[in-house]
């Protein structure tokens, strides 16, 4: 795949090349993406507090949505302004993710020695700096294949545990309902569990949330004691890794809306060549 | 609980103030809270004394710092002369509105917390107002009474009933003065008309009907009918995996009693006619402020959902909130806002903790002076922000205990953004995100505000009145 404006191409063209150099980078900080060529690896020797990769926030600010939406979900009556706000935010990084080619990009590579380097490196981009020594391939959620459902996942833990790692300890408990979450990792999916929290909201019969959780286990109630913590801490200062983000994707619109209409004729481009 | 009446209350999850709201005379204000209590403050009979020139004159000596209305904390200790009374406002009536409830076919249960509260014009001795929480609207009659009847028939003194066989004369009850009572009962009941959490009720300016709006739908009323309503806007989808939308505050114009506004949570506010249509799913006018594709992020729509619509007394503009900042629209002209003011821009960037938080989620309320010369709206960290429309000034301040001693001048706040913090700033990481004010309200007439912050009321008012 040539190199072309995708950030998360680019990333793993450079990264492949410098995979030596990795542990290095990332126990001091995640590269922050190089955006046209503009302001550099600002981040790389700001230790933790570096600014992440674009997708890796994306990426976060999707999950922590995702389990926002699953809570409330859960609540006796949700706040149907709320639910529907984080909802928008959802569909609006799902699009994003679409135009930006990261889910094609990703669906299409199935094969390959070059094409495996890339998925250690698109690997690595997406642990924290805690997840890399334990050595797990961390699919993003919907955003790979199926080929990768049977890995052990626990990217959105580990993402969640970057987030609140100032706050609460970690459950090893909850991981079990990520891992069923992840299993069912395709686009399709994720809108139907959308579309079924919509439903629940509108279908009166208590049943139907436990239908949407049949097959969840029980340990979900633990992230509770995960997710209190990150629900209730209203002091500012525990989101570094996320602090930027706003920020940052003010500079990302701008490229990405140039970008965006390349990226479809280069989507359009490989569809035609293969 | 005020703070004047006893001291200062303990913190209880119960006694969160969710809503604040003067009469129309502003002689009575009114707060509902999370347990479904109203309480109604009554401003004190002003008696004119010598005292009032002395107390005026020291306007003067307030200090350079008077570019903005110095704001004095209302002594709230009624043990004063009342010669030096200056209208405080004193508990006037409590009263249980609404109860928890549970609906046994959802499995859900009814919150008590009172959402609005809306006064009715006053008609007659008794004062009437509107209270709703998520399901049911309740009207309720406040009356007084300080007389009692003594001297019945059928009854003894103590209220057992005598035998009418042993009754040998008539005599005429004679009606005796009596400590005053305030009593309120429940007229009626608007029950089991929102399937959605109601989030407003107004009342209209011909007095007799008025609206309720939940998160889909907004129905219309008539004050003397309770077992039928009009269902004036329907924006729920066939599909509710379509929704995108929510309405999330209504009101009708102050003078024209066909005209009503609803804002949504993606930012937009629509005016209808109900001369129109029956059902005012198509609005009259649309006014939407085109998106800043510069600041475009992800939290864009949700920062920009309105949580609060207020037309000005005048009935020109209106008055809008969204998460950061306030904006006043002319009726007249839809394609944006004329005025845009700045609450806190300072969260801009830490947008990504309040979501995390939910804090961006919070809702808060603006509202109008009585001149519609100014706005007022709360923020974190117990601070409220006035925006003087005619001087094009703003001042923040705190409502608190340390800063609020009777009679205290407040001092303005100022939010460190980044950089050197000077002295009396505070960072924006120093800002307590529990402590927010999201309601307040303005005297219709004259310059005192009520500030509700989580379960204590302040009450203050401008020096020079």
């Amino acid at each position: 795949m040539e190199t072309d404006d995708r950030e998360g191409n680019r990333m793993w063209e450079e990264d492949s090349s410098h995979k030596h150099l990795l542990d290095t980078m990332f126990a001091r900080g995640i590269k922050r993406k190089c955006f046209d060529g503009e302001e550099d690896i600002e981040g790389t020797l700001a230790g933790f507090k570096s600014v992440p990769s674009y997708n890796l926030q994306r990426q976060s600010l999707l999950d922590m949505s995702l389990v926002k939406l699953q809570l409330c979900h859960m609540l006796v009556e949700p706040n149907l302004c709320r639910s529907v706000l984080i909802a928008n935010t959802v569909r609006q990084i799902q699009e994003e993710m679409t135009q930006d080619g990261t889910w094609q990009v990703i669906n299409a590579q199935n094969t390959g020695q070059a094409s495996l380097d890339r998925l250690v490196s698109s690997d690595i981009l997406c642990r924290s700096t805690k997840e890399q020594n334990e050595g797990k391939l961390v699919p993003s959620y919907s955003g790979f294949s199926k080929d990768f459902e049977n890995t052990p996942s626990q990217d959105i833990i580990s993402d969640l545990s970057t987030v609140t790692s100032v706050q609460a300890p970690r459950n090893p408990q909850s991981n079990n309902v990520w891992e069923m979450e992840n299993s069912q990792e395709n686009r399709g999916n994720f809108q139907k569990s959308l579309d079924q929290i919509f439903e629940t909201l509108e279908n009166k019969n208590p049943n139907s949330v436990e239908d949407l959780f049949s097959d969840v286990d029980n340990s979900y109630y633990d992230l509770d004691t995960v997710l209190t913590g990150m629900m209730n801490n209203t002091k500012m200062g525990h989101c570094d890794v996320l602090e930027s983000f706003s920020s940052q994707t003010t500079t990302n619109s701008n490229s990405n809306c140039k970008s965006d209409i390349n990226e479809l004729d280069h989507i359009v481009e490989i569809l035609v060549e293969s | 609980m005020p703070e004047g009446d006893t001291g200062w209350k303990r913190a209880f999850e119960a006694d969160i103030i969710s809503t604040v709201e003067f009469n129309y005379s502003g002689d009575l204000l009114a707060t509902g809270d999370k347990g479904g209590r109203v309480v109604i403050f009554q401003k004190e009979q002003e008696i004119v004394s010598p005292l009032r020139v002395a107390v005026s004159s020291t306007r003067h000596s307030c200090g350079a710092r008077s570019q903005h209305l110095p704001y004095v904390a209302m002594p709230q200790l009624s043990n004063k002369s009342r010669l030096h009374s200056r209208g405080e406002y004193n508990v006037y009536s409590t009263f249980q509105s609404h109860e928890p409830e549970f609906d046994y076919l959802k499995s859900l249960e009814i919150e008590e917390k009172i959402n609005k509260i809306r006064w009715l014009p006053q008609q007659n001795a008794a004062h009437f107002l509107l209270s709703t929480n998520d399901k049911t609207i309740k009207l309720w009659k406040i009356s007084e009474r300080d007389k009692r009847a003594e001297g019945y028939n059928l009854k003894d003194e103590d209220g057992r009933l005598r035998d009418p066989f042993r009754i040998t004369a008539l005599r005429v009850p004679i009606l005796k003065p009596m400590d005053l009572m305030v009593e309120a009962s429940p007229r009626r009941i608007f029950a089991n008309a929102h399937t959605y959490h109601i989030n407003s009720i107004s009342v209209n300016s011909d007095h007799e009907t008025y609206l309720s709006a939940d998160d889909l739908r907004i129905n219309l009323w008539h004050l003397e009918i309770t077992d039928r309503s009009f269902n004036i806007v329907d924006i729920k989808p066939v599909n509710m995996e379509e929704l995108t939308e929510v309405i999330t505050a209504a009101e009708f114009h102050p003078h024209q009693c066909n005209v009503f506004v609803y804002s949504s949570s993606k930012g937009t506010i629509r005016l209808c006619d109900m001369r129109s249509s029956a059902l005012c799913d198509r609005h009259s006018k649309f006014f939407e402020e085109p998106e800043d594709p510069s600041s475009r992020s992800f939290f864009s729509e949700i920062i920009s959902s309105i949580s609060d619509v207020k037309f000005s007394h005048s009935g020109r503009y209106m008055m809008t909130r969204d998460y950061l900042s306030v904006k006043v629209w002319d009726l007249n002209m839809e394609t944006r806002p004329v005025e845009t003011y700045q609450v806190h821009e300072y969260l801009r960037s830490k947008l990504c903790s309040l979501y995390e938080n939910d804090c961006i989620f919070d809702k808060f309320e603006c509202c109008w002076s009585g001149s519609d010369s100014a706005l007022m709206t709360g923020s974190y960290n117990n601070f409220f922000r006035m925006f003087d429309r005619s001087m094009r000034r703003d001042v923040t301040l705190e409502a608190s205990r340390e800063s609020s001693k009777p009679r205290a001048i407040l001092k303005p706040r100022k939010v460190c953004t980044g950089g050197k913090r000077k002295k009396d700033e505070i960072s924006v990481d120093s800002l307590d995100f529990n402590k927010k004010i999201l309601h307040t309200a303005w005297h219709p007439l004259d310059n005192i505000i009520a500030v509700a912050a989580t379960n204590n009321l302040y009450i203050f008012q401008d020096k020079a009145n």
